[in-house]
């Protein structure tokens, strides 16, 4: 029997999609089979990160209404057989599916896979309902900024209360640059504001641009920083003891970042 | 690398740590989902426990949620009309 863990963060844009693309890609990389579940209803894009937006059929909705049957409906990635993406319908809303069927969804295919993993939709509405509701785990997505942070904060109130308890952290698009000067909260700061635990820190990295626009998950390019964070966090997930970045560590990025401009101490 | 840190940041007080102290506050808000009818039940309960033991001004009564830069506070401004001699002794 899988698993089954709903990637979420209340604020959009804050790196739900991207992190949801690399974590399934990393944890399949691995070994494992995975199917990625896109819940963004009416929005969705989890398809086009993953590059395969030429292959959809039938979506999300068709399955829970009964269109078609789910392995129909499940989208074989080009690089690995071992990962499958559900996708969303991208022409109705997030009404269009029940909190109920997608329990019965999610009880079918970890019936099938070892992880199930859901890209939550933005917002504590109907979306985030449907999303969380047959997540066995969950996993809070934030970035260093206050609107973010105060939203995660929001959310692991909001599944707590969902019975989803112990959700892990994952803190996107840190720079350790303004870190060190003071300009932007560091990981410390949010964990004891949110007073969770920390799954992984994923630094800004342009490669996820390059790597997006491709339709590639960084995860993938062994020189991508962000893509060496989430083949860690695909790691934790699977219960590898990775260690989780410190300060030193942050230090070694820091000190990489130096040597790369040029500033060797 | 240090020299070019101190000359470049930390002039003035660091923007993350105003970002940490506003964040703080508003959670305390959003934490505490404190609504108005909530309020006002807590009021009338301080009211009547107060009441037994003091005569006091029950429409000048107020109670709010204050915050200053630091902390938020329960504000209970409640005026006394007379002390009961009987009861202030217990």
């Amino acid at each position: 029997m899988g698993q089954v863990i709903v990637i979420t963060s209340g604020k959009g844009g804050v790196g739900k999609t991207t992190t949801s693309a690399n974590i399934g890609t990393g944890l399949a990389a691995i070994g494992n089979k995975v199917v990625l579940v896109d819940t963004d209803i009416g929005l969705r894009n989890l398809d086009v990160v993953l590059g395969l937006e030429n292959r959809i059929v039938y979506d999300l909705v068709d399955v829970t209404h009964g269109n078609c049957r789910l392995k129909q409906a499940l989208i074989k990635d080009k690089r690995f057989e071992n990962l499958c993406l559900l996708p969303a319908a991208q022409t109705k809303d997030k009404s269009a599916v029940e909190p109920e069927q997608m329990k019965e969804l999610c009880g079918k295919l970890k019936e099938e896979f070892d992880y199930v993993i859901i890209d939550c939709p933005a917002g504590i509405e109907m979306g985030f309902k449907n999303a969380i509701a047959g997540a066995d785990k969950a996993v809070v997505v934030t970035t260093p900024e206050i609107s973010a942070v105060r939203d995660a904060d929001r959310i692991i109130g909001l599944l707590e209360a969902a019975e989803l308890r112990n959700p892990t952290l994952i803190v996107n698009r840190i720079r350790p640059r303004m870190v060190k000067n003071g300009d932007m909260m560091d990981i410390n700061d949010m964990i004891d504001i949110l007073a969770i635990e920390l799954l992984g820190v994923v630094p800004e990295d342009e490669k996820i641009v390059i790597s997006t626009n491709r339709g590639e998950p960084a995860v993938l390019d062994m020189n991508s920083w962000a893509g060496q964070a989430y083949r860690n966090i695909a790691k934790r997930i699977t219960g590898e003891n990775v260690p989780l970045v410190s300060l030193e560590v942050e230090d070694g990025l820091l000190g990489k970042l130096k040597r790369i401009l040029g500033f060797n101490n | 690398m240090d020299l070019f840190s101190k000359v470049m940041g930390r002039q003035t007080s660091s923007s993350k740590s105003i970002a940490k102290e506003r964040l703080r506050l508003v959670l305390v808000h959003d934490r505490s989902s404190i609504s108005p009818q909530l309020l006002n039940d807590l009021k009338e309960d301080m009211l009547k426990v107060i009441s037994s033991y003091m005569e006091i001004d029950m429409a000048g009564t107020e109670v709010t949620l204050s915050q200053d830069e630091k902390s938020v506070a329960l504000v209970a401004n409640i005026p006394v009309i007379k002390l009961n001699r009987v009861q202030c002794g217990r």
